[in-house]
């Protein structure tokens, strides 16, 4: 039972994709890197959920 | 480079002749699509307008194309946008593509009930012929071709403009100057303005090309397609077999190598050649993303490209130029009729600023998302393309440009609203357009009977205490719906909140500043006085 949630959730998509964007603007690749990192821990933790982190992992993978 | 399609003569004006500098309420300078939408809807409202262009002509050449609902609507007030519809391509459809697959399509209008579609794809020149035409049938323009300004001193209340000629020089001054040159604006640079913000690095080539091909009639756009590998690429249709190709070629591009008709037939021959395309206008374009601080200064005003600046992706540019002029012009003209105090003329830096501010953003996000600053930018905008086929929220992050939608003021000219209402229509917005029935049978649509005074629209109570139909003063138009038209549809009912008795006050241009569930003599009056800053 799939219980990735794959539709959007922000009300503003671009507002998001910015924050993103700028999160790392100026940082070099192997900075981006740590960041975007960090940014998986942060963010499996928050979801807290191993169904749904495996599900996540599965999709990103997926892609060559 | 550019040829002309339309040519105008140069004729002396009285104005040289006479032996004192003359003085005119409004001088516009520029007659480009936003000086000549400027000075129709002042004249329209009884405002006598100079309006000069240092050109001879109108030219031909890749300059804006996509038309934006807003826009036609605003046009179809100065009476010209029924001709241009029909000219026109008529379109709604967007498909984004990322290699040869398609992500997604987009619906810009995906109701019915609106009289203008969602855009129309229209070569510049057209338009501007339709405005010049317009402009021609109206007494108080006095439009003044091979006019160009050579100084500005600035006045107590007004502008004192040195003009060239080609019989020599004249001066003329303007209670009012409304700059409309555009973004190599002379009147900005005459007063020495700083015109700040983001110029992007990447070289983009706009090919119009003639070509009997059967496309769909919709913007298409390419993320990294087979046909031009790694960059971006947009397609538009326009009329007379005309198709817009704008290919991203990033930084590093020769403009003069990349103009070379060899060069440019080796690029679209790899999507266009089984068409037997000829090349009609080839250009080499960078873009900013930037504005003027302020959009009044004193008796200067600046409109369209002379205040702000934007990329082209969104069509944000010249319908957001025809937007300033609208703002604008009711406003002038009711301070120059003494209704209006100074206070709406900066509402009018307010309101406009906000806008630009909102297209600045729309159009700098656009181009991130395009033009990534970094591999770790590009990783992510990548990554977002690789997971959109599987996932909508991935979808929804991209952004090939967001198509231009009317702002919704955040005003003082609004009255805050005291009960709710639900629906589409919007304080500080334009009002949603909605099919209406005459009471002869024929049908019709809300905006379009819109004229430029302040408008009740009033709902039909049905009898009753409230029943009666409003009294107004004579400077509010007013149109009672379920006596001057029905709402046979319901669509306006539905996109109003219109129950029975609601009544709504429209400014001059067509966006709503107030409403109630009932009519209230009183509180009309407030909410007009409110909406002249009086």
């Amino acid at each position: 039972m799939a219980k990735l949630v794959t539709a959007s959730q922000f009300a503003n998509p671009d507002a998001a994709y910015l924050a993103l964007v700028e999160a790392r603007r100026d940082l070099s690749d192997a900075r981006a890197a740590e960041l975007d990192t960090r940014l998986v821990l942060i963010l499996a933790n928050h979801v807290g959920d191993l169904d749904v982190l495996r599900e996540a992992i599965a999709l990103a993978r997926d892609k060559r | 480079m550019r040829k002309s399609v339309y040519r105008y003569d140069y004729r002396r004006s009285i104005d040289q002749d006479a032996g004192a500098v003359v003085r005119r309420p409004v001088v516009v300078v520029g007659a480009g699509p936003v000086g000549l939408a400027t000075a129709i809807d002042l004249a329209l409202r009884d405002v006598p307008v100079v309006l000069v262009d240092d050109a001879d002509r109108i030219g031909e050449g890749s300059r804006g194309i996509c038309w934006s609902k807003r826009t036609l609507e605003i046009l179809d007030r100065l009476g010209v946008a029924e001709r241009l519809v029909a000219r026109g391509v008529t379109w709604k459809l967007g498909k984004v593509f990322c290699g040869d697959e398609l992500l997604f399509a987009f619906d810009l209008l995906p109701e019915e009930g609106h009289k203008m579609p969602a855009f129309i794809n229209l070569q510049q020149f057209y338009l501007e012929k339709a405005l010049v035409d317009r402009a021609l049938e109206l007494k108080n323009i006095d439009l003044r071709w091979s006019n160009r300004i050579a100084g500005l001193d600035r006045l107590n209340d007004g502008a004192r403009l040195t003009i060239e000629t080609p019989d020599g020089r004249y001066r003329l001054d303007a209670d009012w100057l409304i700059a409309a040159d555009g973004a190599r604006s002379t009147i900005r640079n005459l007063l020495g303005l700083d015109f700040a913000g983001v110029t992007f690095e990447d070289k983009f080539l706009i090919a119009d090309v003639h070509m009997a091909a059967e496309f769909p009639t919709e913007r298409r756009f390419w993320f990294a397609p087979t046909f031009h590998s790694g960059q971006s690429a947009l397609m538009h249709r326009q009329p007379d077999d005309i198709w817009r190709v704008d290919l991203q070629l990033g930084p590093d591009a020769d403009p003069a190598a990349e103009q070379e008709p060899q060069r440019v037939r080796a690029r679209l021959d790899k999507v266009l050649a089984p068409y037997g395309y000829e090349l009609e206008w080839v250009s080499i374009y960078t873009f900013n993303c930037r504005r003027l601080d302020r959009f009044v200064h004193d008796r200067v005003i600046f409109v369209g490209d002379a205040a702000h600046q934007v990329s082209p992706f969104g069509a944000r540019g010249a319908n957001s130029g025809i937007q300033d002029a609208e703002n604008l012009a009711w406003k002038l003209a009711a301070v120059l009729k003494g209704e209006g105090s100074d206070a709406l003329i900066a509402s009018y830096d307010l309101e406009r600023i906000a806008a630009a501010d909102e297209n600045i953003g729309h159009s700098t996000r656009s181009t991130d998302f395009m033009s990534p600053h970094s591999s770790a930018e590009r990783r992510l905008r990548d990554a977002v393309l690789a997971l959109a086929p599987e996932a909508e929220f991935a979808r929804r992050m991209i952004n090939s440009g967001r198509l231009s939608v009317p702002m919704v003021y955040d005003t003082p000219l609004s009255t805050p609203d005291e009960v709710p209402f639900a629906g589409a229509a919007k304080l500080g917005a334009p009002l949603p357009d909605a099919p209406l029935t005459r009471a002869d049978g024929s049908a019709t649509h809300l905006v379009e009977n819109l004229g430029g005074k302040f408008e009740l629209i009033h709902v039909k109570s049905g009898g009753g205490a409230n029943g009666g139909t409003p009294h107004v003063p004579d400077d509010i138009a007013l149109t009672v719906i379920g006596e001057d038209f029905f709402d046979q549809s319901g669509m306006c009912a539905q996109r109003f909140d219109a129950t029975p008795g609601a009544t709504y006050l429209v400014r001059p241009d067509q966006h709503l500043c107030a409403r109630w569930r009932h009519f209230d003599a009183a509180a009309v009056a407030r909410a007009r006085q409110r909406a002249l800053q009086r």
